[in-house]
């Protein structure tokens, strides 16, 4: 069982938390009229066998958006922080993404 | 050596002591016409295709494990040509027909059983639905079977049809023609016949770097050393977005693990493959008496080829709402495979921007019953450089063109197929 330890929550099993993907992904600003940063952003995926970063939204608990640095070979997670201006590498926030998927 | 009756017999005479390996070991060679990456059933199915429909001789099967170790091994063995959008639906109903003459023309028994499968429907909505890919199976010449709910009971007395069962059953989807295979003989009979064919297997032998000149490529590194190449065929399954990565593409793909379980055998339950219509979820039994089944993918990006409980739990909680009595049966192993998931659910057979170097992969969960048209396919493919009319449709572009094979209609989630 994976646990992710949310920053607000403590740690719990990866069962509270919804997958949300990639986020090495960028969103194309909305008038981009380029269809290959578009492909780009809706189909490609950066899929590395190693350290991999992504959304997770703690559903089941603080409903935060998460973003974590988890290692796809084995599972370990090396650190889960809140998903937003705040994240360490300046990921940037999912908050539109967050919105729109619940639109 | 050709299997037959009269080998058996004469292996027989002698204590079975003269039985020799199935296919060379060969070291490998400085350079080939053709390397195949990838040593699993869709690897060695295209040598073999390539040496057989297309008289190749210079070819290498890489394998960085054992063959047979790979998702060939760890699929639920269902083989069935239910497709009905696009390219999809005749592609697998070749695959079928090759299924159906496959041990005779490998000369060896790859345990296919055409025992039937039967696709759940628990609402009128889903039947209706059913009806529709029934249609369109029957007018590419595939059969489809339309059942209602008392002729499935008929077929199928086990499952739960009480008041209370949780997802009524309505009626089913059957093909008579679908079936299971053996899975490890798929690949051990395609390593031995492309053997025999001069094809090198070459085993524990791990591709880490793909060599590109002025976008072209000329060999591959591995483990055991340089390997000249101008055609290389990516057959790597879970790992294609890894070895993609060597040549720098991102491709539409992303890994997942699937988990399978197999039950301590019992006497025979279950006569035919069941897939549940109201759970990602299918079954069937072993020659051996063990029940094999699977469900869904734990759902986030893994190389691990080992997923989580909350996976198995939705496996067990699917097979026990389908059929009550499984309750009482106890899991003897279950593992995990990691699957290439493409965009759209549909696979990946065709060039890629590297002159040289194809891509045949994005086989989600369905890669082990497209394993003879695959390999037969891949191989017209990397022969000519274009592909096959049955492949012609599962391109790499094809996602930035808009025109997706996205049979379940899930868009592009590559967790959702």
């Amino acid at each position: 069982m994976m646990r992710i330890t949310c920053p607000f929550c403590g740690p719990r099993d990866h069962a509270e938390f919804l997958y949300g993907g990639d986020a090495w992904r960028q969103r194309p600003a909305e008038d981009d009229p380029d269809p290959a940063a578009w492909y780009r952003y809706v189909f490609t995926r950066s899929n590395p066998r190693g350290a991999h970063r992504e959304y997770w939204q703690h559903v089941h608990g603080c409903r935060m958006w998460l973003c974590v640095t988890r290692d796809t070979r084995d599972h370990g997670i090396a650190e889960a922080a809140f998903a937003g201006p705040d994240t360490s590498d300046n990921t940037p926030a999912p908050a539109a993404r967050t919105e729109e998927e619940h639109s | 050596m050709r299997y037959s009756l009269f080998s058996l017999g004469r292996a027989a005479l002698t204590g079975h002591r003269k039985w020799t390996p199935a296919w060379r070991d060969p070291e490998p060679a400085r350079s080939y016409d053709v390397v195949i990456i990838g040593g699993g059933g869709h690897g060695l199915a295209t040598a073999y295709y390539l040496a057989r429909n297309h008289g190749v001789r210079n070819i290498a099967v890489l394998e960085k494990g054992y063959i047979g170790g790979g998702n060939t091994g760890r699929n639920t063995t269902i083989v069935r040509s239910n497709y009905m959008v696009g390219g999809n639906t005749d592609f697998y109903e070749w695959s079928m027909k090759l299924w159906e003459g496959l041990s005779q023309d490998l000369n060896f028994n790859v345990m296919f059983s055409q025992r039937g499968q039967f696709h759940l429907g628990h609402s009128d909505a889903q039947m209706d639905a059913l009806i529709r890919r029934g249609n369109v199976m029957r007018e590419h010449g595939i059969d489809a079977e339309c059942l209602d709910r008392n002729e499935v009971r008929h077929r199928l007395p086990d499952l739960d049809y009480s008041a209370s069962a949780r997802f009524p059953i309505v009626g089913a989807l059957y093909q008579g023609r679908a079936g299971t295979a053996r899975h490890d003989a798929v690949a051990w009979g395609y390593a031995r016949a492309a053997s025999g064919l001069g094809v090198d297997i070459i085993q524990n032998c791990e591709v880490t770097g793909l060599d590109i000149h002025g976008g072209r490529i000329t060999g591959v590194e591995t483990t055991r050393g340089r390997i000249g190449a101008d055609t290389v065929g990516l057959a790597v399954a879970g790992n294609s977005g890894h070895v993609a990565a060597m040549a720098g593409l991102d491709l539409p793909i992303e890994s997942h693990v699937l988990q399978g379980f197999v039950t301590e055998p019992i006497k025979p339950l279950i006569d035919h493959v069941i897939s549940f219509g109201a759970a990602h979820f299918y079954i069937s039994q072993s020659d051996k008496g063990g029940l094999v089944l699977g469900g869904d993918l734990d759902g986030y990006n893994s190389y691990a080829q080992r997923g989580n409980l909350p996976a198995v739990r939705h496996t067990l909680a699917s097979a026990v709402a389908l059929m009550p009595a499984l309750s009482r049966l106890r899991i003897l192993r279950h593992w995990g495979g990691v699957v290439d998931m493409s965009m759209d659910g549909s696979p990946i057979i065709g060039a890629t921007p590297v002159e040289g170097l194809y891509l045949n992969g994005g086989w989600c969960y369905g890669g082990f019953k497209a394993t003879p048209a695959s390999g037969w396919c891949f191989a017209h493919t990397l022969v000519h450089g274009r592909p096959h009319k049955l492949n012609a449709d599962f391109t790499l572009e094809r996602f930035e063109q808009g025109i997706q094979l996205d049979e379940k209609g899930a868009g592009p989630a590559p967790n959702a197929h």
